[in-house]
């Protein structure tokens, strides 16, 4: 099992001695772009050479909370890093806000419009995906500014 | 089971015109909710849907699905076609019900 991990770190390092990071940015009620900065991030984590399973992951977060910007808010933009031990992607938006963030975290809570559900959003689950899917996860919001959204998931396995 | 298999199978409409319908097709899920087919769809399932929204393609895509199939009728929106074919997704269209869709992949063998 150790020398497993050892093999793993070690070929990381091969594909890339410093760190990785970049930023999308991100267009409220962009429908046409939706899913563009998470489907490039996944490239980019495959490129580097992280697990696939790892990546699956991340896509998932990660398009949840793209989407959720694209949905709820004007605009943001979605920053990520890769160090050899975690992946971490921070979203942050220009309001509304989140008034309760707890509620909001609820499987199945919604604010979704009737137009928004009708393409198939709103089930409330978006945010739980993400809890879901990381393994470590913040919100912070001021309500009337905006909401940051953090999500790290670790690359080394335990 | 390919796609192509399937898509004879249940006389299925292709509207897709960039795709490979030999991908192997993995299983399959049902769902209109876009957070539920992103959270339970594994890699090269097909998907049975009613929506028809552009945000379709870039589910799949993003999952890897091998294909769409639209069920009762539905007709891909001009521009979630354009995105599919940019892509690479097959969208195929039925006017069979999901249920009835689902009953016959299931009896070609698919599981998911
Ligand atoms: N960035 C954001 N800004 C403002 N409100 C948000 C934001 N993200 C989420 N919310 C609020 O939290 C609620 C729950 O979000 P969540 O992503 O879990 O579900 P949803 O987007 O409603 O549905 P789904 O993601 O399943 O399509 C949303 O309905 C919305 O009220
Ligand atoms: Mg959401």
């Amino acid at each position: 099992m150790e020398k497993d991990c050892e093999v793993e770190v070690v070929m990381m390092y091969d594909k890339f001695e410093k760190n990785v990071e970049g930023v999308f940015f991100l267009k409220g009620k962009d429908f046409t772009n939706a899913g563009t900065a998470s489907s490039e991030l996944k490239t980019i984590l495959g490129e580097i050479g992280i697990n696939q399973s790892i990546i699956r992951r991340a896509a998932i977060a990660a398009f949840e909370a793209e989407m959720n910007v694209i949905i709820y808010t004007p605009a943001g933009m979605m920053h990520y890093s890769v160090t050899p031990e975690i992946l971490k992607v921070v979203v942050e938006d220009m309001g509304p806000g989140i008034e309760d963030i707890e509620l909001a975290m609820t499987e199945g809570y919604s604010t979704a419009p009737d137009y928004i559900r009708e393409m198939g959003f709103g089930s409330g689950m978006g945010l739980p995906n993400i809890k879901k899917n990381t393994d470590e996860m913040k919100i912070t919001s001021s309500p009337g500014e905006g909401t940051t959204l953090e999500f790290v998931i670790n690359l080394k396995k335990e | 089971m390919k796609l192509q298999k399937i898509i004879e199978g249940l006389a299925l409409e292709v509207k897709t015109k960039t795709h490979d319908l030999t991908k192997e097709v993995t299983g399959g899920y049902a769902s209109d909710l876009l957070s539920d087919v992103i959270a339970n769809t594994k890699e090269g399932n097909v998907w049975v849907t009613i929506q028809t929204h552009i945000n379709i393609v870039a589910v799949a895509a993003l999952k890897e699905l091998s294909g769409i199939i639209l069920a009762n009728g539905k007709v891909p929106d001009e521009d979630t076609l354009k995105k599919a074919d940019d892509e690479g997704m097959p969208i195929m269209i039925t006017t069979l019900p999901a249920f009835e869709v689902v009953g016959r992949l299931y009896t070609l063998g698919l599981r998911c």
